[in-house]
């Protein structure tokens, strides 16, 4: 005898899909695309989109990990600060005349280390990786400064311009994002480790039970944010030519805000990469469509941060009326 | 003899020895560090972080984290600042109550949705120090408030002084650590702030009123950023929307945890803190003695916080340590 | 007759439709210490935490000074002057003990001023009136468990309480410590005041108390003079609960040795566990909330290993330091609380089902859903787990469904050793006697089994040997035909004298 109920089960993934705060995302990202297009008709050009997007994608692939991290049911807001040092790091060697695989190299282990200083950290010494983080944050952020100084440090010509290359049609780092939005996706929608990155940020004690090493998974998701954060970096030094400590100043906030109006749970265990992945779309829609408006940048940051304390407090009413 | 051994023994007596031992290793090094002037300009550093510490303390004590004091002492700033530009002829010390009661009201919003919605302070605190940046930027037009507009009794208060040769803003900030000290110390609002981050869930229990307590204590946290603002403006001359009060809240939270705060919320002392801030301004005072370019500020404040997180965990390890033996 | 303290007449408390208490009626007098006794789950500390605001009563009226009132909140309990004085104390660890002692007293705006010198007086003074030796400047943090619980009693005192309510107040504590409280208990019964007493020291209570009430089942069974009743009396009462209808039918083939702890001991917990658990065999652990049953399991299972002693598996010696290594030796443990430990509770049925069994849905990692579905259905099947779809949160299910659904997750990794823990804790009737099917299917299969379990009937009825822990100790060790409901509850209360 099966126990299930046909009727009950449609009906219920009819209510699931209107639960499911991707649903909110992928609204506000269609209303956005209408408003900007009314605003102005660039917004019908693809590529316009496109090259707009080239602006924000270093943060935005990072915030994809940063969103695993979160569904884990930790934090971590020094990746702005990581890609900073780590473009830092990079620049900073090959300027001294290191080959430049070298200098990637060097970079890329930086990321390493820093992502595992977060790891040790919070995982080892348990320490909240609320304020861990924002320790590094600083740290990071402060160490760029100590090796670049006031001053920019430049990248060789034919290293500039990532985000002028094409593949497609499509430039280069938005190529990068989908595809680790893909690949992303479907780690943690198809793999068992997905799986277990929810279990352990639904109930970490549960998890343990059930034999689930979520220390482990918790430090992998660190070191890996580490790592691509990095990569990141080197990115947008090509992006940008030369680089300075405040890189992606601030850019916490942003790739927070992606992940939270992407619907993910700040208190760990719900989330999703398609929710990121629509969201960081849809910011590059609402800020693109506030620098066609002629607005401040300061008004855009005021508009953020708002975004990010409406997105926080809609996300968590979703779930707590799913819960019910 | 009592308080002393207890003060001896505690976390203060550590910072206190830090203290000396730094000032006396720059002292042999470089002998002019050891002067009245060099004393002068530790103090000078320190009297906006030591305001801003004191209300991050209590923010701490009570198990929460205020991350948009910077931008609060920025906006406050710049509304007095914009007063005094409009209204020349304004009586200047409208702008204290002016940049505190601005401070006040945003930091009120920040314990509203902490505590109507139940959110995490961080993430909301997070959004309001770009949320009140951005603010900053849109009623100034993002233009400055220049020396000119700043009134120079406002300004003179960080140069004169009413006693000792130590400048009135000098004077205010020890006078709200002393302010501080008699809320923590001797009144039940102090107490209860106490007994919220050291036991959340028995507070309700025992009558405390979680919610109203939580907004007092993040509506102190603005007022003191607004405080802090006024105080920009009279320090500096000016008061800048990008600039003013940018990283402020990284340099009270170094200063703060230095201080034997916890981050697990009902622990921390007035003292601590203080001694702590005194620290951190004996360091910034170093560095430019010692050759060291102002640009490692950063990168030490972000180090002192991971190591006083790493020396607060041990010490609570002891203690839960003591209290197993005890038990057994 | 004079005009009782506290009536409560028909008073009734249901969990999510379990009715734990049914028709309560109790009167309590002025100046009389009356303990409540009954077996874990019996309703007593229901009744006591509805007496003290915690809980709010489905049905039932209650009358304080013959006046009724309604007790929503425990702030409303102190204001009409009922203390509870918790198991554990509640406290703020970091505050001084005198600060404790008043933090949130009624009258006091926040502005206040806190005097000092006459708070640390004052505390001084309740400290020597109550015949205890405590520094009440230091944090409550440094205080020993049995201190704290005197600061609490202290502060019950203090704020003139006319109802205190001890829950199991001596646990923690040493006979010397024991007996001061006791000095205390029947000073504050002098001065006019009530106390309710819930202790399983038949022997404390004889010492202490005036009048007893015996719970069963969430019913009042019986309310007298202590001294009327004999110490068989009282067990009697206590465990008068038929036994179930269902009785296993014994295996008769039970094997090898699967599971042998010698001299287990973990600090503050138990010690000195010797025990063997058979294939085919269900071992019993009986015994009171807190005897150290969950510790041992937990031990056993890795997630808090013992300090001292060893385990053996198979007769072989295993170090086991995670849960991850109990499962690879075929270990599976149903833990005790299932909100916390068990579920994930925003976590589909299907994902909660296969948790425990990653690498067979995933065998590349990769998770298959026809492999995932299979087993899901299976289980869903198996256990005629009742539910609308496998892609509802777990959290939707009844309890006994949920409970079902964490089982099937062990039973997919082919368990040898099965660990229970009150496997039927808030779970109805009917779902109960699944339960016990499946137990014994189970260790018919050859499956090794302990059970650990409060409700006597469940163990009289299912095992074959049943072992007794008392405060961290082995206290007996009976096998199925010699035990009774008696022996059991004498092995389990502690410090007894045993009337043979």
């Amino acid at each position: 005898m099966t126990n299930q109920i046909p009727s009950l089960y449609h009906k219920k993934s009819w209510r699931s899909l209107f639960n499911r705060p991707e649903t909110m995302t992928f609204t506000l990202l269609i209303l956005a695309l209408v408003g900007a297009s009314l605003l102005s008709e660039y917004f019908l050009d693809v590529n316009y989109i496109l090259r707009s997007f080239t602006l924000t994608a270093e943060l935005s692939i990072a915030a994809l990990v940063l969103t695993m991290v979160i569904i884990s049911g930790e934090i971590d807001l020094s990746a702005a600060a990581n890609i900073a040092l780590s473009a830092c790091i990079f620049a900073y060697v090959q300027a001294s005349g290191a080959p430049m695989t070298l200098a990637i190299l060097t970079g890329l282990f930086a990321g390493l280390v820093m992502g595992s200083l977060n790891a040790i950290l919070v995982i080892v010494y348990q320490l909240p990786s609320i304020i861990v983080t924002i320790g590094t944050l600083i740290f990071y952020r402060g160490l760029a400064q100590v090796i670049a100084g006031d001053k920019s440090i430049r990248v060789p010509e034919w290293f500039i311009g990532v985000n002028t290359k094409m593949v497609l049609g499509v430039p280069f780092p938005v190529v990068i994002f989908t595809a680790t939005a893909i690949i992303l996706g479907l780690v943690l929608g198809t793999t068992i480790y997905g799986r277990q990155i929810y279990q352990v940020g639904t109930n970490n004690t549960a998890a343990l039970h059930a034999g689930i090493k979520s220390n482990r998974i918790k430090f992998g998701l660190f070191v890996l944010l580490g790592v691509v954060s990095s990569a990141c970096g080197i990115m947008a030094a090509s992006r940008l030519g030369s680089v300075r400590y405040d890189l992606a100043l601030g850019g916490e906030l942003q790739m927070v805000l992606m992940a939270m109006l992407g619907g993910t749970y700040i208190f760990g265990g719900r989330g999703t990469i398609l929710g990121t992945f629509l969201a960081a779309w849809l910011l590059v829609i609402v800020s693109t469509g506030m620098t066609v408006a002629n607005l401040l940048p300061a008004i855009q940051l005021t508009v953020l941060g708002l975004l990010l304390i409406v997105a926080i407090i809609a996300t968590n009413f979703i779930y707590s009326r799913a819960r019910r | 003899m009592k308080p002393i051994l207890k003060f001896l023994s505690g976390r203060e007596a550590g910072i206190f020895v830090m203290i000396i031992l730094f000032c006396t290793a720059v002292g042999i090094y470089k002998p002019h560090f050891i002067s009245s002037n060099s004393l002068r300009i530790i103090l000078l550093l320190v009297p906006l972080i030591m305001i801003g510490a004191m209300a991050q303390m209590l923010v701490l004590v009570a198990r929460h984290v205020d991350l948009s004091m910077g931008s609060m002492l920025g906006f406050s700033a710049m509304v007095a600042g914009l007063m005094y530009r409009d209204m020349p002829e304004i009586w200047w010390p409208i702008g204290f109550l002016v940049a505190v009661g601005t401070g006040a009201v945003l930091g009120l919003f920040n314990g509203l949705l902490v505590t109507i919605f139940n959110l995490p302070s961080i993430i909301v605190t997070l959004g309001t120090l770009n949320l009140y940046r951005g603010l900053t930027f849109i009623i100034s037009d993002a233009r400055q408030i220049n020396r000119a507009n700043i009134p120079s009794e406002l300004k003179a208060m960080s140069q004169t002084s009413p006693i000792f040769g130590i400048p009135w803003i000098i004077l205010m900030s020890f006078a709200i650590a002393l302010l501080t000290f008699y809320l923590v110390r001797y009144t039940q609002l102090g107490r209860q702030i106490y007994a919220i981050g050291s036991n959340p869930n028995a507070a309700p229990l025992r009558g405390i009123n979680v919610t109203k307590v939580t907004l007092i204590v993040f509506i102190i946290s603005g007022a003191l950023s607004g405080l802090a603002g006024i105080m920009y403006a009279s320090r500096w001359g000016f008061v800048n929307p990008s600039n003013t009060g940018m990283g402020f809240e990284f340099q009270v939270i170094a200063a703060v945890v230095i201080g034997g705060v916890s981050i697990n919320g009902g622990v921390g002392t007035v003292l601590g803190t203080f001694l702590g801030v005194i620290l951190l301004g004996c360091v910034a005072a170093a560095l430019p003695l010692l050759g060291i370019p102002g640009t490692t500020q950063s990168a030490i404040y972000g180090s002192v916080i991971l190591i006083a997180l790493l020396i607060d965990r041990s010490v609570r390890q002891r203690a839960t340590a003591n209290t197993k033996r005890s038990r057994a | 007759m004079h005009l009782p303290l506290v009536s409560a007449r028909g008073i009734s408390k249901s969990f999510a439709s379990i009715e734990v208490l049914s028709n309560v009626d109790l009167d309590l007098h002025n100046g009389e210490i009356h303990a409540l006794l009954g077996e874990n789950g019996a309703g007593k500390s229901t009744f006591a935490k509805i007496l003290a605001g915690v809980h709010k009563p489905t049905q039932g009226v209650i009358k304080l000074n013959d006046s009724i009132v309604e007790i929503s909140s425990p702030m409303i309990a102190q204001e009409l002057g009922i203390a509870l004085i918790h198991q554990e104390p509640i406290s703020f660890p970091h505050l001084s003990v005198a600060e404790n002692l008043v933090m949130g007293q009624k009258g006091n705006g926040l502005l206040t001023k806190v005097n000092w010198t006459e708070m640390v007086d004052h505390a001084r003074q309740q400290m020597t009136m109550l015949g205890v030796e405590i520094d009440v400047t230091i944090p409550m943090q440094g205080l020993s468990i049995a201190d704290q619980q005197m600061v609490e009693i202290a502060r019950a005192i203090a704020s003139d309480a006319r109802l205190i309510i001890m829950d199991e107040p001596t646990a923690p504590l040493t006979p010397r410590e024991v007996s001061t409280l006791f000095g205390i208990a029947r000073r504050l019964k002098e001065e006019g005041r009530t106390i309710i007493f819930i202790s399983h020291r038949l022997e404390e209570v004889r010492m202490i108390c005036d009048r007893v009430t015996i719970f069963r089942d969430g019913e009042r069974i019986a309310t007298n003079t202590i001294d009327e009743l004999s110490d068989e009396d009282v067990i009697r009462l206590m465990i008068g609960r038929p036994l179930g209808k269902y009785m296993r039918k014994y295996n008769a083939d039970i094997g090898k040795i699967a599971l042998s702890v010698n001299k287990l001991g973990l600090e503050g917990a138990f010690s000195d566990i010797t025990f063997n658990l058979r294939k085919g065999e269900i071992v019993g652990v009986g015994g009171l909330v807190g005897a150290g049953r969950t510790d041992v399991a937990r031990a056993i299972f890795g997630i808090s290993p013992a300090q001292k002693g060893t385990i053996m598996i198979n007769e072989r010696k295993v170090n086991i330091s995670n849960p991850a290594d109990a499962i690879k030796l075929g270990i599976a443990y149903v833990p005790e609380d299932r909100a916390i430990a068990g579920i994930f509770s925003s976590l589909s049925v299907e994902h909660n089902l296969t948790a425990a069994i990653p690498k067979k849905i995933a065998p590349k990692n990769i998770i298959r859903r026809v492999l995932e579905t299979s087993f899901s259905s299976e289980s869903i099947d198996k256990l005629s787990i009742r539910l609308a779809s496998p892609d509802q949160p777990i959290v939707e299910l009844s309890g006994g469904n949920q409970q079902k659904a964490i089982l099937a997750r062990w039973l997919h990794t082919d368990p040898q050793i099965l660990i229970l823990d009150e496997p039927t804790r808030g779970i109805d009737i009917g779902v109960k006697a699944e339960f016990y099917d499946m137990i014994g299917t189970l260790a018919e299969s050859g499956r090794a089994i302990l059970l650990i379990s409060s409700e006597l009937p469940e163990l009289l009825s299912l095992c074959d040997r049943i072992l007794v822990m008392s405060e961290g100790q082995l206290t007996a060790d009976i096998s199925s035909h010699e035990a009774t409901q008696e022996k059991i509850m004498k092995a389990a209360v502690p410090k007894m004298a045993i009337s043979a």
